[in-house]
């Protein structure tokens, strides 16, 4: 565990956020995220009303196309992409809500962003779950010459 | 005075929800994550809180990215539950202690912490399942509660020693409320999980129990823990974590453990759960506690 001896205040604005983009394959919901996805978001929070899965269901292009969101967002979301959503600003949390629009778990959804079917990702998880060596750093990963990318984007 | 007699820290996971209100929490899968809860079940029976301070977040059901309150204290007199997108659940809907919120919000303010109030919300699985994991199926739940909203999902979330010192200011506040009342904090959320991307399904047994060691005793080595430990070491979603650090902040220099229970998995996500006792000379054994007879698994 690394310890500080700054009360654990953040020094340094940059640094911090420059932190999240080392770890691999992962999305950290950072402002700039939160711009950029805020109508993906709120597109997505709207699906808990009942009335408005009924209308994305029966015309999805119609529905996405109320919001202001970019070409590149709707796309994604028509094409179940939640990888590329994120890049795009999109949270897990929100997007749960197309999960459950689609009826699959939360789980299953999970699994599509990783390179395993839900079959083996869920093996996986009952014999322990992903294991973090290798998985925390991706200069750490490539300051040892090997797979850069374990678990990466 | 009211006084807080107990910290409780668990997971929060939907599906426990599900596997409550379903009736299958005795299948192959969760029969050894609701064993870890029937201590506590036990325990919570005999100890009779009359309120819970109830830690937890809000998963983009009552909040939206319209208003994002770093900590929020609900003031009002009942929660409804909310609709996730499958229905509400079907639990008792939650009932508030209004004059206890609004003391500790105003003395929290004039600590200096700048809270904000919310007078009307619906709760969503983050609170309404550790009361499940506690109380099980009750017709109506057996104390109030003052839900305690904080943002870990937008970035920054706040740090882990702003949460501890928010922990020993609700310490204050609930102590000079002048009404007996047993409150008890409970931390929710983690531990160790990843929700998204090509890392998703991430788990670290061995940080998440230096986690709940360091809950125990009279260190305050976790608050110093910075965000991006979390997320390295125990998933994007491990950062819920800090959420404890209100609850251990809230029970003085000294804990003692009562109960403690760990399992991997539930879903996506490693289940913690810790029963912590104030060890200050405080003297809170009204109930007696009950030996750990399921700490050795």
């Amino acid at each position: 565990m690394s310890q500080d001896t700054s009360g654990g205040k953040v020094q340094d604005i940059h640094e911090y956020l420059a932190e999240f983009d080392d770890i691999p394959g992962t999305r950290v919901f950072i402002a700039k995220r939160a711009r950029q996805g805020y109508h993906m978001n709120q597109f997505a929070m709207s699906l808990m009303k009942a009335e408005n899965r009924e209308r994305f269901k029966a015309d999805e292009r119609a529905y996405l196309d109320e919001w202001p969101m970019t070409e590149e967002q709707k796309q994604a979301i028509l094409d179940r992409d939640y990888n590329r959503a994120l890049d795009l600003g999109g949270n897990v949390y929100f997007l749960s809500k197309l999960f459950s629009t689609d009826g699959i778990s939360f789980a299953e959804a999970v699994s599509t962003m990783t390179d395993m079917n839900f079959e083996d990702y869920t093996k996986m998880m009952v014999a322990g779950g992903r294991s973090p060596e290798g998985a925390r750093s991706l200069k750490a990963n490539a300051a040892q010459g090997g797979d850069t990318d374990k678990g990466g984007r | 005075m009211a006084r807080i007699t107990a910290g409780v820290a668990s997971s929060h996971v939907p599906l426990l929800g599900v596997a409550s209100d379903f009736g299958k929490d005795q299948d192959d899968y969760f029969r050894p994550i609701f064993a870890g809860y029937e201590w506590t079940r036990e325990w919570e029976k005999a100890e009779k809180p009359d309120v819970i301070i109830l830690v937890y977040n809000d998963h983009a059901s009552a909040f939206d990215m319209k208003v994002i309150p770093t900590f929020a204290i609900g003031c009002a007199d009942r929660y409804g539950i909310c609709d996730e997108g499958w229905g509400p659940r079907p639990v008792p809907e939650v009932e508030g202690h209004a004059d206890l919120a609004w003391h500790i919000a105003q003395s929290l303010i004039l600590d200096e912490f700048d809270m904000t109030i919310i007078n009307e919300m619906d709760v969503d699985h983050g609170l309404t399942v550790p009361l499940s994991m506690m109380f099980g199926k009750p017709e109506k739940w057996p104390c109030k509660v003052v839900p305690l909203a904080v943002n870990v999902v937008t970035y920054p979330p706040p740090s882990g020693n702003r949460c501890w010192a928010l922990g020993e200011a609700i310490k204050r506040a609930v102590e000079s409320f002048p009404e007996d009342l047993n409150v008890q904090i409970w931390g929710t959320g983690g531990m160790s999980h990843q929700l998204q991307g090509p890392r998703a399904g991430l788990i670290n047994k061995e940080w998440d129990n230096m986690f709940l060691d360091g809950l125990i005793g009279d260190t305050d080595k976790l608050r110093y823990i910075p965000h991006v430990e979390y997320l390295r070491e125990t998933g994007s979603e491990g950062i819920e974590m800090v959420m404890w650090l209100i609850m251990r902040g809230a029970l003085g220099k000294r804990t003692r453990a009562l109960h403690r229970h760990y399992h991997v998995p539930c879903s996506n996500t490693a289940i913690g759960h810790l029963v912590l006792r104030p060890d200050n000379g405080e003297g809170y054994d009204m109930a007696g506690d009950m030996p750990d007879s399921v700490a050795a698994e």
